[in-house]
């Protein structure tokens, strides 16, 4: 699980881009608070092979990324 | 091939169109639009600082704010939040505008000087890249302003707030400000005009979240390209049009508001792109970030504002270069004390990078 509510981009990307490359995860949640970061994560997500389902939880979203 | 995201690319080429536009209908050559340079007019036009070529209360900064929070209200993006080191921030913001007037302009007009044929600029952006990587290298190992937090929709909406103020002000009693008789200041297009590309430019950064410093910063960090397709639009409409309207000239010399101190157009421009990429975006991504609510991007701009004011009221930003009475080119530049401040600028930019990285990872 990577929480990123609160930062603005890049940090979110940052914050998933260690993740990925440190452990590799085959399916990962990550928490963003602004549609620029969903947006982002997306795009960075579908670009290292993850399939990305986008739910909003209030005002914030919930990316599963899965392989 | 990864797909082109085509929102960034027309928002990119009508900020390019803009530019060129607004540089037809009366702002200075290359300066159709200058998120520092106007930042700095407006900090003239108030008072702030008593330079007085360059005072002037330019309704594209105001039609660019109000434009994203336009959008960002249309779009239910709009969402106040707030405190993520905002004193740091201000700091931050100040320094990126003595590194931006040391080199005449902000990130955006070192793209449309570019596109006018200012080699200066090349320099410029040689010097970006450079603060760009720099940033990016403290990025890597974990810095961060730490997060923001959700406030009161008051405090979202304080600069919006501010800039319809300063524009009923400015449209009702201008009498309150002052206004360049001659110079860049002097130079202007008409006020409605501006209002409303700025309004129409602003809505579409904020959709396509147009960042300079974003366009290198995602290419090297991520191999996201996406911000970079924006860049290179404004690149490509700005040229064309200045090719059309004849307002290209190659090289050096000479060039509109600009000056050959290389190194000094270099290490300023290193300073913005630095401290652009620990502010998370570059001065015109800030005011849109402020737009749509960002409490520590407004706070980033008031400090830009006053960074703008002290540069001038103690001589620390670029002079143009010149010709004398015998025709010879008098090359401008930045005075010792605007030296000493671009240094001093990357000293700073140094320590806020360090003092912020986890402190498992410090050395």
């Amino acid at each position: 699980m990577v929480d990123a509510r609160g930062y603005s981009c890049p940090m979110p990307v940052v914050m998933v881009q260690k993740e990925v490359k440190k452990n590799a995860p085959a399916t990962l949640e990550v928490l963003v608070d602004n549609q620029c970061s969903v947006e982002n994560v997306t795009r960075y997500g579908m670009g290292q092979g993850y399939q990305v389902k986008v739910t909003q939880e209030g005002q914030d979203f919930r990316l599963t990324l899965s392989k | 091939m990864k797909k082109v995201d085509w929102i960034v690319v027309i928002a990119g080429l009508a900020v390019g169109i803009a530019a060129v536009v607004l540089t037809l209908m009366g702002n200075p050559s290359n300066m159709g639009f200058c998120i520092a340079c106007f930042l700095r007019d407006i900090a003239g036009a108030t008072g702030m600082h008593s330079a007085a070529k360059v005072q002037y209360v330019r309704p594209e900064i105001i039609g660019l704010v109000l434009g994203a929070f336009l959008m960002s209200l249309a779009t239910k993006e709009f969402r106040a939040r707030s405190g993520s080191s905002p004193a740091v921030r201000f700091v931050l913001g100040g320094f990126v505008m003595v590194g931006a007037l040391a080199f005449l302009g902000c990130p955006l007009r070192m793209v449309l000087r570019l596109a006018g044929g200012d080699l200066n600029a090349l320099v410029g952006l040689m010097g970006f890249i450079i603060g760009i990587l720099l940033g990016i290298v403290f990025l890597k190992k974990g810095f961060s302003l730490k997060r923001s937090y959700d406030v009161g929709k008051g405090e979202g909406a304080v600069l919006p707030a501010v800039m319809v103020v300063l524009l009923v002000l400015f449209l009702a009693v201008p009498a309150l400000f002052k206004f360049s008789e001659e110079g860049p200041g002097s130079m202007h297009a008409p006020v409605l005009v501006a209002l409303v590309i700025a309004l129409v430019v602003g809505a579409l950064a904020q959709r396509a979240r147009l960042c300079m410093v974003g366009g290198i910063r995602d290419a090297v960090l991520f191999q996201d390209f996406r911000l970079l397709y924006g860049f290179v639009g404004i690149f490509v409409a700005a040229l064309v049009g200045n090719l059309i309207t004849n307002r290209f000239s190659l090289g050096f010399t000479l060039q509109p508001i600009a000056h050959s101190a290389h190194l000094w157009n270099l290490l300023g421009m290193v300073l913005v792109g630095w401290g652009s990429v620990l502010l998370g975006g570059c001065p015109l991504r800030q005011l849109i970030l402020a737009g749509q609510g960002n409490g520590d991007s407004a706070v980033t701009v008031f400090g830009m504002i006053v960074g703008a004011a002290l540069s001038h009221n103690f001589g620390l930003a670029g002079n143009a270069d010149a010709l004398n009475e015998a025709g010879e080119v008098v090359v401008g530049g930045i005075s010792n004390a605007g030296k000493v401040a671009v240094v001093l600028g990357l000293v700073v930019m140094l320590v806020v990078s360090l003092i912020n990285l986890p402190k498992e990872e410090k050395a």
